[in-house]
């Protein structure tokens, strides 16, 4: 009983790194970037959810709605000002501007906010649902659903939109997208928008289960998440979820298992196990070049 | 004969080898003039042995991601197993050496070893894979060291070495000593490094990655990074080939990791994370990929800069933070390219129209 | 030089090869024998499967069915590498140079295996370092004087003109010292001076060094006018074998080149 419910903790975690990695793995699929500034956009959306839901007593869902709107002005403006001059550059520039990116936002939260840990306020019931012998918090039940219906919506678009189609375009070859009359650049942009606001749905989510709010937040999810989205294969859609959900639950089976300290070594090692097996992840597509 | 067989050897890649050479002794001799004369603010000095520790890292990651073509987010893993090697390795040794020169020698190599050895091992199961994969696969051994060294608790006494994990359990007989301390790592630390030795590492760095870049490892390393499918259809092993490239590289960044702990008393293996592989990142990539000088340089500058903008107080990191995005935007988008060297032009012009006048 | 002194050993004996991508096969059933300083063409329109084989004689693909022996030796098991050091050495259709790398770099690099000095040579600059790379040096601008690039040894590879890439191929794969060179389209993107120019490198390169060549070409005239003998493949299988002049009266090779 003990591991189902320790499971059922480790998906919820696992929900959270997903909606992450799946604002990863877009930007990754489309702009064929590491954004590493994407934890710091979620520390961005934390703040705004917090000051909203504190100072301004705003109700939970028009917080986190402002944090939405918020985080992917943010998202786009990021994009925009910093990554679009570099869309010729080698990758490895593209990967130190946005590493300059994420000090940028750390260091102008910290003097905005200053260091000190802000405590998110309790704004989901602590109650929980029996279920035979063991019990789900309404917050994991409810991060659960929310990951769910966010992959859902997600897949929808891909597939039966006509931003969809051009996004999958876009990231098999951007060259024969633009001659097909697609406007790449825009569609860059949607990417940021919509891996943004994620990020601020993730970062509610986040902070209700971890309530601190402080300026280096994100970047433990950050780099959780990124570890997801290569685990599922980067640039796959499904491939993120997946990878979010298993690596959260590994984490807190490691947790509860072996040991607090080495879970983040253990949650590690077993990516360099899968990759060792599956060199492009578990949902990837194989890499080949023509010869 | 020789003379002239040794000129055409190196024709034009001794330029940039002598720039690198004379750029460090340089930066040395003033620097220890200042130095002499006091003129150098406490501050400055505090940081001459890590901006070397930091600039031979560096060098070695520059042979991995500038050379070989490989992104690594580990760096600085490899320099927290040179660090807590050397400084275990000095604590064991200083009653039996007790000149500080030889001792924090002998630190450095065995830094060194125990680097390459993990870089060997890391390096199996990472070379199989390519591009953002690696550079994850790098990033994860980054976090698995740190999170075993935060973890790992040695003690060294009369019967040899005691290690624990997760809770310490190391009992010493009298006379004991703890080297390693879980997350508080290492406490009450001989301070043995020394600029000047710094200095030679830097020096031995830049022989190192020269000499092997132009030879047959070399020209196999850049033959790998250019068509690995070419390099594989005349002969080349890439896997041995890449191992060796990130092997010394590792091995370098032991070194200097060896230098740095035996800088300070106290050393927290939190020291040595991602963000500290990220920032040994950007000063090879803003020294220019396979650049050493510009890796020098960089590595200088960005580590005094911080330090530099002091008076900004909190603005500091801000400002940093710019500089870096703005460094990469001029230098990789042709707009603004083209701009700079019209302004440029322009300025020239402007000169040479003020003579004629 | 009297025919009967020349070495006419066999070099390459290729049997019932064949190779599957998915449910497709690409190649299938080939036959092919290459015999000491002989110049051999492999023909066929677009698609028929002839950089395929020389990817599978190369091992960048492991052949499905069938044997390739070396000089008697069977590579079944051998890779990419170690085919390179048994003796096959070749070039790409797409050019894949070092890019970054000097043109006489370039070819040092196909000396790679020649060279028996260590990392830790190179590093401590022993004698054994100087002497093997004064040794290299040397084969290296001897292969660049035949290949007609010696004036431009110390220029990026990238920065050679098409023709030029061509020929630097040739030179590195001739630097690894091989039995059979593989040629793949060494012509394309050549103007006919310059293609007239590369028949009479390759021909020196074959009665210089004494090898074996199998070459895919597209043009006719290089094709018929320095290969001895000419295999055509069609949609992965043989058509047809023999004499540029047998080739060229064949009805079957006409009918797949022109169609019906």
């Amino acid at each position: 009983m003990a591991f189902l419910s320790y499971l059922i903790n480790g998906l919820g975690l696992g929900s959270v790194y997903a909606i992450i990695a799946l604002g990863y793995t877009m930007v990754y699929g489309i702009a064929k970037m590491l954004n590493f500034a994407h934890g710091d956009v979620i520390m961005v959306g934390a703040y705004v959810t917090y000051f909203a839901l504190s100072l301004m007593k705003l109700p939970v869902l028009v917080s986190v709605l402002l944090a939405v709107v918020v985080s992917t002005l943010l998202g786009v403006t990021i994009e925009r000002l910093a990554y679009k001059p570099l869309r010729q550059a080698t990758s490895l520039s593209v990967l130190i501007t946005a590493i300059g990116v994420s000090y940028f936002l750390q260091n102008g939260a910290q003097l905005l906010w200053g260091t000190s840990t802000k405590v998110f306020p309790s704004v989901i019931s602590n109650g929980a649902l029996a279920l035979g012998g063991i019990s789900i918090s309404y917050l994991t039940l409810i991060t659960v659903f929310v990951c769910l219906a966010v992959m859902g919506c997600l897949t929808l678009f891909i597939n039966k939109t006509k931003t969809g189609k051009a996004m999958r375009a876009c990231s098999e070859d951007k060259g024969a997208a633009a001659l097909m009359g697609i406007n790449v650049n825009q569609i860059i942009s949607i990417t940021f928008a919509i891996g943004s606001g994620l990020a601020a749905i993730a970062a509610f989510l986040l902070c209700a289960t971890y309530p601190s709010v402080y300026p280096t937040l994100g970047s433990m999810p950050g780099i959780k998440a990124f570890t997801a989205a290569v685990f599922g294969g980067i640039g796959s859609i499904p491939g993120a979820f997946l990878g979010g959900l298993m690596l959260g639950i590994i984490e807190i089976l490691a947790k509860a298992y072996i040991s607090t300290q080495l879970s983040d070594a253990i949650v590690f090692a077993v990516l360099i196990i899968v990759l060792l097996i599956k060199p492009t992840g578990l949902l990837g597509r194989k890499l080949s070049e023509k010869v | 004969m020789m003379k002239n067989f040794f000129s055409k050897l190196f024709d034009q890649k001794l330029r940039s080898r002598t720039i690198s050479y004379l750029l460090v002794i340089i930066a040395f001799i003033i620097l220890q003039l200042m130095s002499s004369t006091g003129s150098l603010s406490s501050l400055l000095k505090s940081l001459l042995v890590p901006v070397c520790c930091y600039t031979v890292a560096a060098i070695g990651l520059n042979l991995n991601v500038g050379f070989s073509g490989e992104l690594n987010l580990g760096q600085a893993g490899f320099m927290s197993v040179g660090a807590f090697t050397g400084i275990c390795v000095s604590g064991m040794l200083a009653s039996m050496i007790t000149n500080p020169v030889l001792r924090l020698i002998i630190a450095i190599i065995a830094g060194a070893l125990i680097a390459a050895l993990m870089g060997y091992i890391i390096g199996i199961p990472v070379l199989k894979l390519q591009g953002d994969y690696l550079a994850i696969v790098t990033l994860a051994f980054g976090q698995i060291i740190k999170s075993i060294i935060t973890n790992m608790y040695l003690g060294f006494d009369e019967n040899g070495l005691h290690v624990s994990f997760v809770e310490n359990k190391v009992t010493l007989a009298s006379g004991g000593k703890m080297l390693l301390q879980g997350p508080m790592g290492a406490t009450g630390t001989q301070r043995i490094a020394s600029f000047a030795i710094g200095i030679i590492l830097i020096l031995c760095a830049l022989t190192i990655v020269y000499n092997l870049i132009y030879s047959k490892s070399g020209r196999a390393i850049m033959g790998c990074r250019d068509n690995r499918i070419a390099a594989e259809s005349i002969g080349i092993n890439v896997a041995n080939t890449k191992m060796l490239a990130f092997i010394i590289s590792a091995s370098l960044a032991g070194a200097a990791g060896a230098l740095y702990g035996l800088n300070y008393s106290t050393l927290v293996p939190n020291k040595f994370d991602f963000n500290t592989s990220i920032l040994i990142l950007v000063f090879v990539v803003l020294g220019g990929l396979g650049n050493m000088t510009g890796t020098i340089i960089s590595t200088t500058v960005l580590m005094l800069l911080p330090e530099l903008l002091r008076s900004l107080q909190d603005y500091r990191m801000l400002i940093y933070a710019i500089v870096l995005i703005v460094i990469m935007l001029v230098t990789n988008n042709a707009f603004l390219q083209a701009k700079a060297a019209k302004l440029r032009e322009s300025l020239i012009k402007g000169k040479k129209g003020a003579k004629l006048s | 030089m009297s025919e009967n002194n020349i070495d006419r050993s066999l070099i390459l004996e290729v049997e019932d090869l064949g190779i599957d991508f998915g449910g497709l096969t690409a190649v299938n059933n080939l036959s092919l024998k290459v015999y000491n300083n002989e110049i051999v063409g492999l023909i066929g329109p677009n698609g028929a499967g002839k950089t395929t084989v020389f990817n599978m004689l190369t091992k960048v693909y492991q052949p499905s069915r069938g044997t390739i022996r070396l000089c008697g030796q069977d590579t079944a098991k051998m890779t990419t590498v170690e085919v390179n050091k048994a003796g096959i050495a070749r070039t790409f259709q797409n050019i894949r140079l070092f890019q970054n790398l000097s043109v006489i770099d370039n070819v040092k690099a196909g000396m790679h295996n020649k060279i028996t000095y260590s990392p830790a040579d190179s590093i401590f600059r022993t004698r054994k370092y100087y002497d093997q790379e004064k040794q290299i040096e040397e084969k290296a601008h001897e292969l660049l004087k035949i290949m007609g690039l010696d004036s431009l040894a110390e220029i990026s590879a990238g920065s050679l003109p098409y023709g030029g890439q061509r020929r630097l191929e040739i030179a590195r794969a001739m630097a690894t010292d091989p039995k059979l060179l593989l040629l793949d389209e060494p012509a394309a993107g050549m103007n006919p001076q310059e293609t007239e120019e590369l028949m009479d490198m390759i021909r020196f390169v074959r009665d210089h060094f004494h090898i074996a060549i199998l070459l895919i070409e597209h043009d006719m005239k290089l094709v018929m006018g320095i290969c001895e003998r000419i295999t055509v493949i069609n949609f992965g299988m043989m058509l047809a074998s023999g004499t540029p002049e047998e080739i060229q009266s064949n009805p079957a090779v006409i009918k797949a080149y022109l169609g019906e």
